[in-house]
């Protein structure tokens, strides 16, 4: 007879480093919330992702070929244009073919044609085009990649201005991608306040904001959005109105927050660490400061962070409707608000472009904050 | 039950009092309205008839008094120069931009906005119910990966774009009608079958547009929710017992984890309504989405302050029956509510 050995399952690492008698069990917390978060792969990848997006956002005028504004006449509509390496089997370094404006007689459009016969140079890490004002003063010319001597570069087409796609795509991830965090500081700063409020000090304070909070909860959002921000005055400048558009947004975002604080509050207040300093005389704002905030400023960081997803669509959203942002600002909503013209897009389909990096930053957001939540959750 | 009706029914209309508050409010913040930017307007280009004409509608209107006067007025709660006549008494304002009532403008597109909300709910349930069941049975399989892709997509797209690819596509591989509520042809017709199906075939889109976001969060909650059921030990008994693998899952799992299925219509009320209102604008939907706009634009505030009014509304009523269905559906919400009232 033979004998029965049990299979061997393997070493999981993962399940080792939760057994009870490690030695590690009581490291810092943000060091046990760092090997929870980095265990989500997803997460880890989305997070550098966005470090990565972010860190870029100061330069984009270098990234860019042209100048957001830049408008050509010649080349209104123009498709995009591929970068390659190899002109008919040899190699003659980074170039990109011409396109010319051809009249077609039969169905009487204006339309584009690629001429593959002649390759044009496009030179990279060089000065080149209109001047622009890195950080707003210092004046300079330098791009990682420039528009070939004498032909156009529209890597991902031109909009119904000639201005390239590319460019304005670059540099509307400024307004876009910040349009949520300052968003989720409006709507942070009101829930923790208002959810404070309620939750230590009870009573008619508590019944008031709650009352709120379901008010506020059962509005349509985007129809709200809307009216407010028909209410920003017209003659603003276009910072002004980014500002107060990012406001509006945190506006309508807090009560869930609020609600989180409140819920909170109301389970440590019995808490008897709590009583204890109450009871040596600590103030309330000293109570809730230092005792009670740091019990669960991590959960709200890591549910606010997932409300950011939102109120980029939101920007989009208003910006598409023409109640956002204003030119001569540029964010992705502002620019597929081109796209509402069904029959362009039927013709021109690169105007719908700029929804490729509202669908990535939503996504990473969403992923980074899943696992930021469940890094934080002590019951998992 | 009947006092637990009660009790929210009172609840629901306090809170739409407060509501119409701030939706007036918020429908005055820009300086000015339509009829004072029309008198700036004649002013510059020197019509004094016309200047006098809109001097009165301003007395008519009552747009002269403070702005809690004008609201009042506006709910019906004071007399106007007309005595009470204001929405509690059915009047619903005078659209200044249309110069129509704005009941006779709402009455011929409210009944499709309600129509267009019901059709993308029912759309969330239908999809949702069966995906998300499955998406928990056979978590971690091939199905589950495509569901919860189809959910990311929906999460992450914004829904205008949706509508603008699905029209885009839709009326290139499928024929399927792009933009308006029916054909050209029976605009103004009588209602027949053929129209019907018109239309019915136009609200496809704009009803798996508005509902796809919905319909993925839901379904990962119902997932997250019915994983959790299947793993307690009652489940593994009824295997053990030899329960069918069906009737394993739906008898008792499924019935627990649908209860944040049904709060979730009111969560999902006021995204719904958000999406309707986008969409309209998108597909040129005969709903308030597009009037909504325009009067924003135009600040002509008694037709946007009523529509703001009526969506808030509908997201309301769509929490009641959320909760009036989720104490019929569960009888230990229905019981807290009574010990607490």
């Amino acid at each position: 007879m033979e004998h029965y050995v049990a299979p061997d399952r393997g070493h999981d690492a993962d399940l080792d480093r939760q057994a009870l008698d490690r030695a590690d069990l009581d490291a810092p917390t943000r060091v046990l919330v760092w090997r929870r978060f980095r265990r989500h792969r997803l997460g880890v990848l989305c997070l550098i992702i966005l470090a990565l997006g972010y860190a870029i956002l100061p330069f984009v005028e270098i990234l860019s070929p042209y100048n957001p504004n830049d408008f050509d006449e010649n080349n209104i509509y123009a498709p995009p244009q591929g970068l390659y390496l190899f002109h008919e089997g040899a190699y003659v370094g980074l170039h990109t073919y011409p396109t010319a404006t051809v009249y077609d007689m039969e169905t009487g459009l204006v339309k584009r044609v690629t001429d593959r016969s002649d390759p044009l140079p496009v030179p990279v890490l060089t000065t080149c085009g209109e001047p622009y004002h890195l950080f707003g003063f210092i004046e300079g010319r330098f791009r990682v990649i420039c528009p070939p001597e004498d032909g156009e570069l529209f890597l991902i087409g031109s909009d119904r201005l000639g201005r390239d796609m590319f460019s304005r795509m670059v540099h509307g991830a400024r307004l876009s991608m910040t349009v949520g965090l300052i968003g989720v500081v409006v709507s942070f700063t009101i829930g923790l306040i208002l959810g404070g409020l309620a939750g230590y000090f009870g009573g008619w304070c508590d019944a008031a904001v709650s009352r709120a909070i379901e008010i506020f909860r059962s509005l349509p959002e985007l129809p709200i959005w809307l009216a407010l921000s028909a209410a920003v005055p017209v003659n603003w400048g276009p910072v002004s109105v980014f500002v107060m558009i990012s406001i509006i947004l945190g506006l309508l975002d807090w009560p869930g927050l609020a609600r989180a604080v409140r819920s909170k509050f109301l389970a440590l207040r019995e808490e008897d660490y709590v009583r204890a300093a109450e009871l040596m005389g600590a103030k309330p704002s000293r109570i809730i400061w230092r005792h009670m905030m740091p019990n669960f400023m991590s959960h709200l960081i890591a549910s606010a962070s997932l409300s950011i997803p939102a109120m980029i669509l939101g920007e989009t959203a208003l910006s598409f409707l023409g109640l956002g942002l204003r030119p001569p600002a540029v964010s992705w909503g502002m620019m597929l608000n081109d796209a509402l013209n069904l029959s362009a897009v039927e013709i021109y389909p690169w105007l719908l472009m700029p929804m490729v990096p509202v669908i990535f930053a939503v996504l990473a957001f969403s992923f980074v904050g899943d696992a930021l939540r469940d890094a934080l959750d002590p019951y998992s | 039950m009947i006092r637990f009706l009660l009790r929210r029914t009172v609840t629901m209309v306090l809170t739409l009092v407060a509501v119409s508050a701030l939706v007036f409010i918020i429908i005055n913040l820009p300086p000015g309205n339509y009829v004072s930017n029309q008198i700036a307007e004649m002013r510059s280009s020197g019509e004094a008839a016309g200047v006098e004409r809109a001097a009165a509608l301003i007395k008519e209107h009552s747009l002269d008094r403070p702005l809690w006067e004008q609201y009042l007025i506006w709910i019906g709660a004071a007399p106007g120069p007309a005595g009470f006549n204001g929405l509690l008494q059915g009047n619903l304002g005078w659209s200044f931009e249309l110069a129509r009532p704005v009941a006779e403008v709402v009455g011929e597109t409210a009944g499709l906005t309600v129509i267009v909300n019901l059709a993308a709910l029912m759309f969330v349930y239908l999809v949702a119910l069966p995906l998300g069941t499955i998406a928990a049975v056979r978590a971690n399989s091939w199905i589950d990966y495509i569901a919860s892709l189809i959910g990311y997509i929906g999460l992450a797209t914004p829904n205008f774009l949706l509508a603008l690819i699905m029209l885009f596509y839709g009326a290139r591989y499928f024929d399927i009608p792009i933009g308006g509520l029916m054909a050209r042809e029976y605009e103004g017709e009588p209602m027949g079958w053929d129209k019907f199906l018109s239309i019915l075939t136009h609200l496809i889109v704009p009803t798996i547009v508005i509902g796809t976001s919905a319909a993925a969060a839901v379904m990962r909650r119902l997932r997250a929710n019915l994983m959790d059921e299947l793993n307690k030990p009652y489940v593994e008994t009824a295997k053990a017992k030899g329960v069918p693998p069906v009737t394993r899952v739906v008898r008792y799992p499924l019935r627990m984890a649908l209860n944040p299925f049904v709060a979730d219509i009111g969560n999902l009320a006021p995204q719904l309504v958000s999406g309707s209102v986008m969409i309209s604008v998108v597909m040129s939907l005969p709903t308030l989405g597009p009037i909504l706009l325009q009067s924003l634009r135009s600040q002509d505030i008694f037709m946007s302050g009523f529509v703001l009014l009526f969506v808030s509304g509908l997201t309301l009523l769509g929490m009641l029956i959320s909760d009036i269905l989720l104490a019929v559906l569960d009888p230990r919400i229905r019981l807290a509510g009574r010990e607490g009232a």
